[in-house]
């Protein structure tokens, strides 16, 4: 948002609003990274912090509900000005989820320190790098307005559920191989579910993003690429 | 300019056209090819900061600048098949077809009754009973008759603001116009009264074609349906009202709706 107001406040709190998305982007990506390093390293210490950082999370999003609700009572914001003000309220929604999910995994990477060591796990590090980099990425298209690169970040997400798929087929095969190892995959199994949400959270802030910037919605020819929906029989599986 | 989505939209017709309006008030280019319809039963908005020529379109239209020494219009105003711009024009007849709402209440200084049959008597000679049944349908229609049915031979002028408003409405269209021009007609009137005001324009708009210059941007986005903004003489963007607050096309409109103009 180049030019400024007339109204320097209306500015203030604009930049206020902005900051604080920022901010909290900045704590959910810290959180996602930290969560996936605490599985690959099976580090309790790291789970733990992450776990308790999440509530800065959730009080970003309640001070964001509160500064949006005032924004639009008291200033009746037009245009651009409209679209980043109730965008704000969806991102801050999608970052609180974001959030969730970090903490999800996080607290699964300390049950699976206590599980009976399973295969090693190479796709799910290599998920988790796919999906920091998409919450990366959809954070500096909203702070530099780059709706071209939200749009990459949508479209980054077919490869990540095409990874997803690949995770959940390849950790079904360890659990009909070895039944002891079902808790651990069963954890690596959810761990990598989250992964995909944060994703798909990710990508709905992409196409807020985009919004935003353009005044009109992404194009929706979005391929949807998670099929494990449709997987009853896991012999069928691989 | 946005214009080729909302002519697409079937059930809208123009009652004016404007093409290559320009306007003079002496040496001064108010108005530079100004080219937009003003559609049948809507509500059209025009904004814009002060000195953008608003006003001056909206006195255009019933050829109010005629008032005046040294102004003079060129290009095609067309109300239906009725060139307005023709020197040759009845302007009583132009003026009975094309009503107009001031922005300060102008009541007349006699009743309530006279303020409207006043008007009425200009163009049409009636017997006194169809002359009390125009006037309080004329009352009913802009929603001042349950105030005022009793005491129709007061002063118009002992009315609140917003009463003296409704009244010089009810004036309008006792004399049954086709188009009612409205320029800031709730800037001299309380929330409740404007409220009022606007409530009326949309009863209003099943019968009539209404245009409202307004400063209030939030009364531009309530009551109309198509917006057109105006700057330095020309029209910069004309859409549906809801395209000009949520996703304007020039970057003149976002700024002035967003409240950034220098």
């Amino acid at each position: 948002m180049a030019d400024s107001h007339t109204v320097a406040s209306f500015d203030q709190e604009l930049n206020a609003l902005r900051t604080k998305i920022l901010r909290m982007g900045g704590i959910a990506e810290t959180n996602v990274a930290a969560a996936i390093q605490a599985i690959v390293r099976r580090d309790r210490a790291l789970a733990e912090r992450t776990i308790s950082s999440d509530a800065r999370i959730d009080v970003f999003d309640g001070e964001i509900s509160d500064l949006v609700t005032r924004l639009l009572a008291l200033r009746q914001p037009m245009a651009l000005d409209l679209r980043f003000i109730v965008g704000s309220l969806k991102l801050a929604t999608d970052l609180e989820r974001i959030g969730d999910y970090a903490k999800n995994i996080a607290k699964r990477s300390m049950a699976l320190g206590v599980a009976v060591p399973t295969q090693p796990m190479h796709a799910i590090p290599r998920m988790g790098d796919m999906v920091l980099s998409m919450v990366k990425d959809v954070l500096d298209a909203l702070s530099n307005d780059d709706a071209d690169k939200a749009v990459m970040v949508r479209d980054r997400d077919t490869f990540l559920d095409e990874m997803y798929n690949s995770v959940f087929r390849e950790l079904l095969t360890y659990m009909m191989e070895d039944p002891r190892t079902i808790t651990g995959c069963t954890h690596l199994l959810f761990i990598a579910k989250n992964l995909e949400r944060i994703g798909d959270h990710a990508t709905n802030m992409a196409e807020t993003i985009y919004f935003i910037s353009r005044g009109r919605r992404m194009a929706i020819d979005r391929p949807k690429a998670d099929t494990t929906a449709e997987v009853a029989d896991p012999t069928q599986a691989a | 300019m946005q214009t080729a989505q909302q002519l697409a939209e079937p059930d809208l017709s123009p009652k004016i056209s404007i093409k290559n309006l320009n306007f003079w008030y002496g040496d001064k280019h108010a108005l530079r090819n100004v080219t937009m319809p003003i559609y049948s039963r809507q509500v059209t908005a025009f904004i814009g900061p002060s000195g953008c020529g608003k006003s001056t379109l909206l006195r255009i239209l019933n050829r109010m600048y005629d008032l005046y020494p040294g102004q003079r219009a060129e290009g095609d105003v067309m109300l239906d098949k009725l060139n307005i711009l023709d020197p040759k024009l009845d302007l009583n007849m132009l003026r009975a077809r094309v009503g107009m709402v001031f922005q300060k209440p102008t009541p007349f200084p006699m009743s309530i009754y006279d303020n409207i049959a006043f008007g009425v008597r200009l163009y049409e000679r009636l017997p006194k009973s169809e002359m009390d049944g125009r006037v309080e349908a004329a009352l009913k229609g802009a929603a001042l008759w349950n105030e005022v049915k009793d005491k129709l031979q007061t002063s118009g002028l002992g009315l609140s603001g917003g009463q003296q408003q409704r009244l010089c409405i009810a004036r309008t269209i006792a004399v049954k116009p086709e188009v009612i021009l409205m320029d800031e007609p709730c800037s001299a009137l309380d929330p409740i009264s404007t409220a009022k005001i606007e409530e009326l324009m949309d009863e209003l708009r099943e019968n009539f074609t209404i245009v409202i210059v307004t400063h209030s941007m939030q009364q531009a986005a309530r009551a109309s349906k198509h917006t057109a903004f105006m700057y330095l003489g020309e029209l910069v963007e004309f859409g549906l009202t809801e395209d000009i607050f949520t996703r304007p096309v020039d970057k003149r409109t976002q700024d002035y709706v967003t409240g950034r103009f220098g």
